[in-house]
Parts: C-alpha cells; sequence; structure tokens
C-alpha cells in the first residue's frame, strides 16, 4: 500500500520531489533535471514498474509556466498509482528530459506529446511527430490552436499539384456544439463555433 | 522464426512516399509498406516493412490515420457532450469506454452513483467485453486463415447488438452513461433476454475452442509465434489481456476494484509463454469469466434507483420529472446549457477495458467543461511494442501477430 509511511520515506530519500495536494492518488512535483534519476528509481527501487501514461498540459499563454508534463506510474507492488508533474522552465522552446531509454512505454507517449505540444524531449531516439504527419506546422492541443484547424497544405506536394486541395477548417455551422468553461453563462451555453456560414454570410462553396 | 534461403532481390521504393526508412533502407533488403488500408491491419494501420526475403528485419508502425482531435474536441464541450465520442474510441466496446468516462468525471465530482447504476454499468462492461473479444477471437481465426469461427462469433455478436439496440437505442454508438448514472434504466424483460444469450453462449464458445484450440494449423501458426517476455510486456506499459497472456497478475477489476466490482467472484486468466496462441486462450477464458459475473449480477439485481439523485448539479433527472415540475425543469436547463459541474482538481482512473486499461487524466478549472482530457488508449500502448518484438518472424507472421494483439485504431490514433 501507499500509505503514509511509503510517502514519507520516499519524500526522504528524494529530497528535490515535493508533494501536491491530490484526491486520488500520491502526486509529486519533481524538477526537470532531477526527471530521470526519480523515474530510475520508481522503477528499480520503489516497485513502480508500468509508465502507464505520460502527457502534457497546457496552462495557456499567459501563464508564468506554460508547460507541464504529467506522468503516470502503476504498481503491481502496492497496487497503486503515482503522478509526477514536470514544470518545463521555458515557454517558447519547452523542453524536458526524455525518459524512453529508462521506460520504452515512454517513447511514443513522448513523441505524441512533441506532436500536441511542442514539448522537445531531449535525448529521445527519434522525436517526430505520432499523429499528425511529419510536415504538419502547428501543435494542436496548445490552448491558442483553434478547434476547426487551421488552413494547412497536404504533406504530398505531387497531390497537391493536381488536386490543388488543402487541409481546410472544419465546417462547425451544425457541428459539434461546444461550451467555453469561463464568462457570463449566456456565452457559456453550447453553440455552434463556425462563423464562416451564418444567416448573413454566405456558406463557402 | 526459421531460416530461409532466398535469393536477394532489390526494390526500392514500394509505395512508401515520404519514408525515410525506405530511403535509408539497404539495398540487399526489401523495402514492403503494408497499410494504411489493408485487410491485416484492422483498420488504418501502416507498416513499413524491412524484409530479407521471408524475414522482417525491421517493422515500424505508422499511426494517426484515423486521428480525429478527439482531446481537443473535449476541452470544448460540457462533460455530457463528450460521451458519444467516448463510443468512437475503442468502437468494438462502446459501453466499456462509456463507463469509463463517466467513472472518471464522477470520481472528480465526488458522486456516489448508487448500487443498481453500478450493477447495470458492470453488466454492460461485461457485455461489451464479451463483444468485443468474439470478434478479436473471430478474426483473429481468421488471419490464421481459419473462416469457420468467425461465423460462430459474428452469430453471437449479433444476438448482442440486438440486446445492445434495445438497452441504448442503437447497435454501434451506444452513449449510454450520463455524469451521474446512465441514460435510463433497463427495458422490462431485458435481463431474461441477456441471462438467455448467456445461456447460450457457451454453445458457441465450445464450438469456436473445437475448431481451433487444438487444431494443427492454428496451433502451428500461434505457437511460439510474438511471444512478449514479462519484462518487455511491463517496459512497454502493455495492458489487459495482452499483459496477462505474457504472465503478468494485473487485472484492474481486481487490483483495483471500482464500479462495485469486489462484489463478484471471477478469475483471472493468466498466460505463461506471452505468444499469440497464449492471447487466444486468455481471451477466450476471459469470455467465460465474463459470463461469471453477469450470472451473478443478474442473480441479485438490484432494485432502487439507477442515477444519483442527490448530484443535482451533475446529473439530468428523468423526462418524466422535467415535465411536471418546476424544479428538475431548471435543474435539467442549468446542466444542459451550462454542463454537470464539477470542481477544481485532477484525476487519473483506469478501467480494464477489452482491450487493456483505458485511462482518463482530467484537469478542471471548475465549470461543465473539462480544460483537459488525455486519453491514455490501450491500443497506442499495445501497437508500441510491435517494433520491438515483430523482427525476426516471417512475413506471414505478422497477420497472426497483429490479430493476436487486437487492437482498434479508433482508440489508437483518438
Amino acid at each position: 500500500m501507499i500509505d503514509d509511511g511509503f510517502i514519507k520515506s520516499l519524500l526522504e530519500k528524494k529530497g528535490s520531489l515535493s508533494r501536491r495536494e491530490s484526491i486520488d492518488c500520491l502526486t509529486l512535483d519533481c524538477p526537470a533535471d532531477q526527471l530521470k534519476d526519480v523515474v530510475l528509481s520508481f522503477r528499480d527501487d520503489e516497485g513502480f514498474d508500468l509508465l502507464v501514461d505520460l502527457t502534457a498540459i497546457d496552462h495557456g499563454e499567459d501563464a508564468e509556466v506554460r508547460f507541464s508534463v504529467v506522468l503516470h506510474f502503476y504498481s503491481l507492488v502496492h497496487r497503486g498509482y503515482v503522478r509526477l508533474h514536470v514544470l518545463c522552465s521555458d515557454n517558447e522552446n519547452p523542453s524536458v528530459p526524455s525518459v524512453s531509454d529508462i521506460s520504452p512505454a515512454a517513447n511514443w507517449h513522448e513523441r505524441e506529446t512533441y506532436d500536441m505540444f511542442g514539448i522537445k524531449f531531449t535525448g529521445h531516439p527519434d522525436l517526430k511527430r505520432i499523429l499528425m504527419w511529419d510536415e504538419y506546422p502547428y501543435f494542436p492541443l496548445r490552448k491558442e490552436f483553434p478547434l476547426a484547424g487551421i488552413d494547412t497544405p497536404l504533406p504530398a506536394a505531387d497531390v497537391v499539384e493536381v488536386t490543388k486541395a488543402s487541409v481546410e477548417p472544419a465546417p462547425m455551422m451544425g457541428g459539434p456544439f461546444v461550451s467555453s468553461s469561463d464568462g457570463v453563462m449566456s456565452d457559456s451555453e453550447p453553440r455552434a463555433l463556425d462563423e464562416s456560414w451564418t444567416e448573413e454570410m454566405e456558406k463557402p462553396s | 522464426m526459421s531460416k530461409t534461403v532466398t535469393k536477394e532481390i532489390s526494390i526500392g521504393d514500394v509505395g512508401a512516399r515520404g519514408s525515410e526508412a525506405s530511403d535509408k533502407a539497404d539495398s540487399s533488403l526489401m523495402a514492403l509498406n503494408v497499410g494504411p488500408s489493408h485487410p491485416t491491419t484492422h483498420g488504418v494501420l501502416r507498416l513499413i516493412m524491412e524484409l530479407n526475403g521471408d524475414v522482417i528485419e525491421k517493422c515500424e508502425p505508422v499511426i494517426g490515420y484515423l486521428h480525429r482531435g478527439d482531446e481537443k474536441i473535449a476541452e470544448n464541450m460540457t462533460y455530457n457532450q463528450f460521451v458519444p465520442y467516448t463510443d468512437r474510441l475503442d468502437y468494438l466496446a462502446p459501453l466499456a469506454n462509456n463507463v469509463a468516462y463517466a467513472l472518471t468525471v464522477e470520481k472528480l465530482a465526488g458522486v456516489e452513483v448508487p448500487e443498481r447504476c453500478e450493477a447495470i454499468r458492470v453488466l454492460i462492461c461485461e457485455l461489451a467485453r464479451i463483444s468485443s473479444h468474439l470478434l478479436g477471437m473471430g478474426v483473429f481465426g481468421m488471419d490464421a486463415g481459419a473462416w469457420t469461427p468467425f461465423m460462430y462469433t459474428f452469430t453471437e455478436r449479433e444476438k448482442l447488438y440486438t440486446l445492445f439496440e434495445e438497452l441504448t437505442g442503437a447497435r454501434f454508438t451506444t452513449s449510454f452513461t450520463r455524469i451521474g448514472g446512465v441514460a435510463r434504466d433497463i427495458p422490462e424483460g431485458w435481463l431474461d433476454r441477456v441471462k438467455t444469450f448467456c445461456e447460450n453462449l457457451p454453445k458457441a464458445t465450445d464450438e469456436v475452442e473445437k475448431l481451433l484450440t487444438r487444431n494443427r494449423i492454428f496451433l502451428d501458426r500461434t505457437e511460439g509465434i510474438g511471444a512478449i517476455s514479462k519484462e518487455d510486456a511491463l517496459a512497454y506499459g502493455l495492458t489487459g489481456p495482452n499483459l496477462r497472456a505474457s504472465g503478468v497478475d494485473l487485472d484492474l477489476r481486481k487490483d483495483k476494484p471500482y464500479s462495485g466490482y469486489e462484489k463478484y467472484e471471477f478469475d483471472v486468466p493468466i498466460g505463461t509463454q506471452g505468444d499469440c496462441y497464449d492471447r487466444y486462450l486468455v481471451r477466450i477464458e476471459e469470455v467465460r469469466q465474463s459470463l461469471r459475473i453477469i450470472d451473478q449480477v443478474i442473480s441479485d439485481f438490484p432494485s432502487g434507483l439507477w442515477y444519483a439523485e442527490d448530484a443535482k448539479k451533475i446529473f439530468a433527472p428523468p423526462k418524466e420529472k422535467i415535465m411536471t415540475s418546476m424544479e428538475e425543469l431548471i435543474q435539467n436547463f442549468m446542466i444542459v446549457t451550462e454542463g454537470p459541474q464539477v470542481p477544481p482538481g485532477e484525476i487519473y482512473f483506469e478501467a480494464e477495458n477489452p482491450k487493456g486499461a483505458l485511462g482518463f487524466y482530467l484537469v478542471s478549472k471548475g465549470g461543465g467543461v473539462p480544460y483537459r482530457l488525455k486519453i491514455r488508449a490501450p491500443s497506442f500502448c499495445n501497437l508500441s511494442i510491435l517494433e520491438k518484438f515483430a523482427p525476426g518472424h516471417m512475413l506471414s507472421d505478422i497477420t497472426v501477430i497483429l490479430g493476436s494483439l487486437d487492437f482498434v485504431m479508433g482508440e489508437c490514433d483518438r
């Protein structure tokens, strides 16, 4: 079990970790330069053998620290989870050391996080996009990226030459009805976000 | 993994547009592009392989062809609005996804659902597991060259879909759960029909077993093929039947029980070799164990409400109440317009889905819309190991290996 005794001894052993309040599992803040050591000792000494998830949060363009990487471990011994928060110090070029050499499970997760947020994982063997295509210029899960998408050229130049096709923003009229989490109540009412096609403006052909 | 002697052929770029793998390819190896649209890839998975004769030297999975940006979409809609999107993750077991998602949000909101709701959820999760494994086993047999088992499993799956349709109104995209409950109570007489189905299912699974389990050709094609060691399985974050076939005893229904799973007795089948055959055996046994659970759920089906009544800001009351009472009408209006009100915080929850542990990491800043929702898809992790263990096998083994991993691209690409 992950009880108070275990947490206390873990925090004593790893002075750089600090605990965070959380309702579900043990949550720790970890400095980026200590991440590799912590993950290694989690695996070898503490019995957290399964890296179940690695992702990131974008705290918004105005946030002091914009990106944080979040790792979840599961332990077969303790039958419980541990969560690690790693803050990326540089908002413009966020980077975090890669843990894929310690835990191969991180390889694809780190690629996905890079793909979606543009966070660089230093030391990753093959850090390239995984869900979007290689030439894609944006990081879609960043908060400033619009839900409908941005007009982007298709990856295959020979196809574009013939078809003149590009990736267009999704027409959202009648599409997913979206809400926003803040503002006055009338703003948070679900609505179609599309402004390209309203009663005043003609439907794009 | 037998040795083959073939003369070297050199074919350069076989349809692998823009792939570094083929650019760098050794001229003595053949580059082979499989997919993204190919029957063995069970969806839109693309494999870039380098072959030495018939032997795979390198196998690089390329994913993302079914990427729809579910996580981005989730950040822009209320909690209940996202339920239909969860259907389209593992679309072979949508009910289990619905339940996992609802449980995540409920955990963060601190909502406890009544016993009847929990029982309905366990029941639909296990039915979804059976339906997913029936398809998994059927097409796995087909990948190995056995057509007939597929006919048996699909007949049974069709019956299940009729039951799903009666319960949810849809065969495929069920969207059955709501935050704080389910969409509606179970229809009258439905439990009896589930029971009849469960009584007849063992006949079909026995038939499949007769056709496959001791079948010489099937054994030759699956035994010792695609073996994943315990260490590798853990290191690559495998979950579900694929992990258990490698001999790791991890079933979240037992280890971290949710939705009242602790009340039911069932065994967790564990493999020893971690090969394709073991993965098949684990799945077929899981179907039997699911039937055991369903039997226990139905024999002691709790009465009472099927939604959390006290969660006034989470669950919209049933329609008949909305139509007759002012208070409930307002409650419904607030939930529809503003979404279920979830306090700020973060939560990570994993449910034992047919394909593995489906996890949701939810960050809320309060209000009715998630700030961030990460979907930890089991198929995504289960596929990442392909690069590691496919090399060394014959090209013909790749169909069996893919079939035995039982992945779904809808979930992998999100």
